[in-house]
């Protein structure tokens, strides 16, 4: 017996695309990229041969887009592995290099609209747990300022996360890594999974990505940096194509004071798990039972 | 003819291992020397070992010590008769790439973090590529060592107010 769903599925494709290309003759190509686009399955249910195929059709597009050859990965995660994120708050000067670093990793629209998935708020000096109080638009000559406090956020990366449950077609999911990830192709823009985080640490395309061509970082993951388009939400991935290659994340790598950690939380050598053992540590927010997988910690 | 082998393993014995060890266990990156100042041999060879606490005004006048100034001066630090290594307290020679071992003498709690990656900042690969950690010197000035404060990037910009609301 054939599939069912299968025939029907093969049916519309065809139909489908036999009335997109009779309507446009002229665009063929480009006609049927978009067909396939949006026929396109859940990430999680392609198999290697869909995804190969799927990324060809992407990188094709993004070339046309930008004039720029991309790779673009799909690696899996490592069964060993749970990504943990440690941020050393007695050395942030809240200087705000990771913000940058990671808007240039990522490919981050710069402006209009200027999203960015790290947001360093100041508190008061003594008022650490009354997020109230908070400011993100500080703008001295100097950081750090007296009397202040600096706490980036970021994608706490939840082991419970509440941006999952509420997406009504799936299209944002943790990987078994522990990565809260997002496929842009099946987000609808709903914007749910927005209100639910409790961290704001997603961002939503309200106009068409604006990234200087000579800026884009080609070397892109396909639940990570590649560039989005409008209307599609997004978020820090740990730099999922770095980390899956072993690199450090990016604002690792920028922080200037080192405040910045991280590692396998499955590794009992790793640096994340000394932090925990070792250090006063808190995470944000944590009577939320959101379980975030980002530890504040005090080195000194 | 005997005496080449020999004097290859006494050096391969004694010599290289202690070295090796050191270096290897820790893949640090390259120590912020102003360009053209090492070796200090360069200059210093010939010159007379000068210990006294002074105003430096030919050389090295940028160099304002701001690091527990009144116990200290530049020979407890530096190697008086061979200027290329630095000194530890007990006298042992090493070199400008090992300056965490001089630094890890007073602060020994900072060092034990530093050694386990959670002071300090390592970039690179930290599986499957080569990593590297930051010296103590590479973001605290030795002579300076207080964290200077910096010019902060721009803050995200505030969304428009649209229709006068």
């Amino acid at each position: 017996m054939e599939d069912r769903s299968q025939t029907r599925r093969d049916f519309m494709k065809m139909m489908s695309m036999g009335a997109m290309a009779a309507l446009s003759l002229g665009s063929l190509s480009c006609t049927q990229a978009r067909v396939e686009a949006f026929l396109q399955k859940h990430f999680r249910e392609m198999t290697e041969a869909e995804k190969k195929e799927a990324i060809r059709r992407l990188e094709e597009t993004y070339f046309r887009k930008y004039g720029k050859k991309f790779h673009i990965s799909t690696q899996p995660a490592d069964a060993a592995v749970l990504w943990g994120y440690g941020l050393d708050l007695s050395r942030c000067i809240g200087c705000r290099r990771c913000v940058y670093a990671c808007v240039k990793e990522n490919n981050q629209s710069r402006i209009n609209p200027q999203l960015q998935w790290i947001r360093v708020v100041r508190l008061k000096d003594g008022s650490l747990i009354n997020l109230e109080n908070t400011e993100h638009y500080y703008n001295p000559e100097k950081v750090p300022e007296p009397g202040f406090q600096y706490m980036p956020v970021q994608c706490q990366h939840c082991e419970n996360p509440p941006c999952v449950r509420v997406c009504p077609v799936h299209a944002t999911w943790k990987e078994p890594d522990g990565i809260v990830v997002v496929d842009y192709n099946w987000c609808i823009g709903c914007r749910y999974c927005i209100a639910a985080c409790p961290y704001k640490g997603r961002v939503f395309n309200w106009g068409e990505p604006n990234i200087p061509p000579e800026e884009l970082n080609t070397e892109v993951h396909y639940l990570g940096n590649r560039p989005r388009m409008k209307n599609v939400v997004e978020k820090c991935t740990f730099c999922i194509q770095r980390v899956r290659n072993g690199r450090y994340p990016a604002c690792v790598e920028a922080c200037p004071t080192g405040a910045r950690k991280f590692g396998n939380l499955l590794d009992p050598d790793s640096e994340i798990r000394y932090i925990i053992e070792n250090k006063r540590v808190f995470r944000l927010k944590e009577d939320l039972n959101t379980e975030p997988k980002f530890y504040y910690f005090f080195s000194a | 003819m005997k005496i080449v082998p020999l004097l290859l393993f006494a050096i391969i014995a004694f010599g290289v291992p202690v070295f090796a060890a050191r270096h290897n266990e820790y893949p640090v990156s390259t120590p912020p020397l102003t360009e053209g100042i090492f070796p200090c041999s360069n200059c210093h060879a010939g010159m007379e070992v000068n210990a006294k606490k002074r105003e430096l005004k030919d050389e090295h006048a940028n160099i304002k010590l701001h690091h527990a100034e009144n116990d200290r001066w530049c020979l407890d630090c530096h190697n008086p008769t061979d200027r290329d290594k630095l000194k530890l307290a007990n006298g042992d020679k090493i070199q400008f790439t090992e300056s965490h071992l001089l630094c890890g003498q007073c602060h020994g709690n900072i060092y034990r973090d530093w050694k386990v990656g959670i002071h300090g900042k390592r970039i690179g690969y930290f599986k499957g590529g080569e990593r590297v950690y930051f010296l103590c010197v590479n973001c605290h000035n030795p002579h300076d060592p207080k964290f200077k404060s910096l010019k902060p990037e721009p803050p995200p910009i505030k969304p428009e107010r649209k229709n006068g609301r």
